[in-house]
């Protein structure tokens, strides 16, 4: 199957995650890049402007803006060119999926949503896309959607245009630090294995659509297990800020964990704080 | 079956919280409240198997009810300003309407913690008030109307103001009514709470 991978405003963080994909010798078998920013690959960036060269799936990484251009050519142009002959496009990374962290002016944009709004600038495109966020994106999740799309697997999407598969949990499900959420206690100290980051040090785990906590990144680690809070990279409002301070309106926090009622998590929370749990209070290891 | 059950209990609690005002509450037996609702004994047993059980149902009971006046009142598309009176209002109408409520939560539940230690810990026992309180105040901050601050802080002024304005009037100390004092009393209470 044939792939071509096109970079936008970039860092090109996502090209680099996908580096670190375990079974990248074997995608590669499988898969060929026509063009790739970094990997070597059988057409230059000239040759991808210039001619029509026949691909199956279009990757876009990076945020959009108006005017750029790729070789001399403007990105949008090259889009649709490609965009309408391939059988999907994929949208590699927050940037492209809701224009990021680069997003700082009207004419910056992800390829169908400028961070939760949905604009029509590629509608006829929309229908064939799959946006998979993140900053990066986990490799295996790239991986995966590519083997799904090459079996013809029915891959069903939230209404972020996001594969269910990989986000319609949390990065809260699977964390390991859930004994000290369910009593509401952060005592969390930054790289310690203790405690939890939901209440004082801003972890955005229990309201972001992901996998890391389900997909171990480089096969051993995610951010909440090395006690590092969530940023919440692979939701369309990404990037917040102060990412390491809980945002709170006279105590409470202003983010609730996804799809519970705040009466709910306050009566939780009014009786599960009551209880001081001498355990939870200390260093464990 | 069960809501029969559910309605018993009810009596049974607002039997004893009478009870509570007029005798005390160490020196009210569970005879005395099962006679008041001519219950044999036995029976009453079948539905509170002590009396330190019956007293943490009761402050249940009272902070279910604050609890659900509060919730009309946060459900309301009006300002913080006039939440603030009208949770005054509540609290003083329930003071003068039902004062035996008011009393057992601060001359029992405050006053013997013994009697509460185990079961209704911290504010478990008072939750539905105390979480309607929270969403008053998370919202007012979130409008910009109110200062953001710590919870116990405000917490404490406006719920401390109000059981000792309660406790003067139930004193006979108050020169007027509770009621002429609500203008004042919110307009205290959201000075203090205000962004400035």
């Amino acid at each position: 199957m044939k792939l071509l991978w096109l970079s936008a405003l970039s860092c090109n963080g996502n090209v680099h995650s996908f580096f670190n994909y375990e079974k990248i010798d074997s995608f590669l078998k499988s898969f060929t890049f026509i063009y790739h920013p970094a990997i070597e690959s059988d057409y230059t960036l000239q040759d991808i402007v210039k001619k029509d060269i026949p691909c199956d799936i279009l990757l876009l990484e990076g945020t959009l803006q108006e005017g750029l251009q790729k070789a001399g050519v403007d990105i949008e142009d090259l889009i649709f060119r490609y965009g309408n002959k391939v059988k999907k496009i994929i949208t590699v990374g927050t940037c492209a999926s809701f224009g990021g962290i680069f997003l700082d002016s009207e004419e910056k944009y992800g390829l169908h949503y400028r961070k939760k709004e949905p604009h029509d600038k590629f509608i006829s495109l929309k229908e064939k896309t799959i946006n998979i966020p993140g900053c990066p994106i986990h490799p295996q999740t790239l991986a995966s959607i590519l083997y799904s799309i090459k079996k013809e697997f029915e891959i069903p999407l939230d209404p972020y245009q996001r594969p269910k598969e990989f986000f319609a949990f949390t990065t809260h499900n699977g964390c390991l630090r859930n004994e000290y959420f369910e009593y509401k206690v952060d005592n969390h100290q930054f790289g310690n294995i203790e405690g939890c980051m939901f209440y004082e040090h801003g972890c955005q785990g229990p309201f972001t659509n992901s996998s890391c906590n389900k997909i171990l990144w480089n096969e051993v680690s995610s951010k909440t297990r090395s006690g590092h809070p969530c940023l919440g990279c692979t939701e369309p409002t990404f990037p917040k800020y102060n990412f390491f301070e809980t945002k709170k309106h006279m105590g409470i926090p202003a983010h609730l964990p996804l799809g519970v009622p705040k009466r709910a998590y306050l009566s939780l929370a009014g009786v599960a704080k009551t209880f001081k749990i001498e355990r939870f209070e200390k260093k464990l290891i | 079956m069960q809501d029969r059950k559910t309605q018993k209990k009810e009596q049974i609690i607002k039997a004893s919280l009478e009870l509570f005002a007029k005798k005390g509450f160490y020196t009210t037996t569970i005879p005395d409240i099962a006679k008041s609702i001519q219950m044999s004994v036995g029976n009453m047993y079948n539905y509170f198997k002590s009396k330190d059980i019956l007293a943490k149902e009761v402050i249940k009971y009272i902070s279910s009810f604050l609890g659900s006046e509060l919730q009309k009142i946060n459900e309301k598309d009006i300002t913080s300003e006039e939440k603030i009176k009208e949770i005054v209002s509540v609290y003083f109408k329930t003071a003068v309407e039902k004062p035996e409520m008011i009393d057992y939560f601060l001359r029992v539940f405050l006053s013997n913690r013994e009697t509460f230690k185990n079961g209704c810990e911290g504010m478990v026992c008072v939750n539905e008030f105390v979480t309607e309180i929270m969403i008053f105040f998370e919202e007012g901050v979130k409008k910009g109307e109110l200062k953001d601050q710590d919870f116990f802080s405000a917490f404490g002024l406006f719920m401390g103001y109000l059981g000792g304005m309660v406790f003067l009037n139930g004193e006979n100390i108050l020169p007027t009514k509770l009621d002429d004092y609500i203008d004042d009393i919110s307009t205290n209470i959201y000075n203090a709470l205000k962004v400035e």
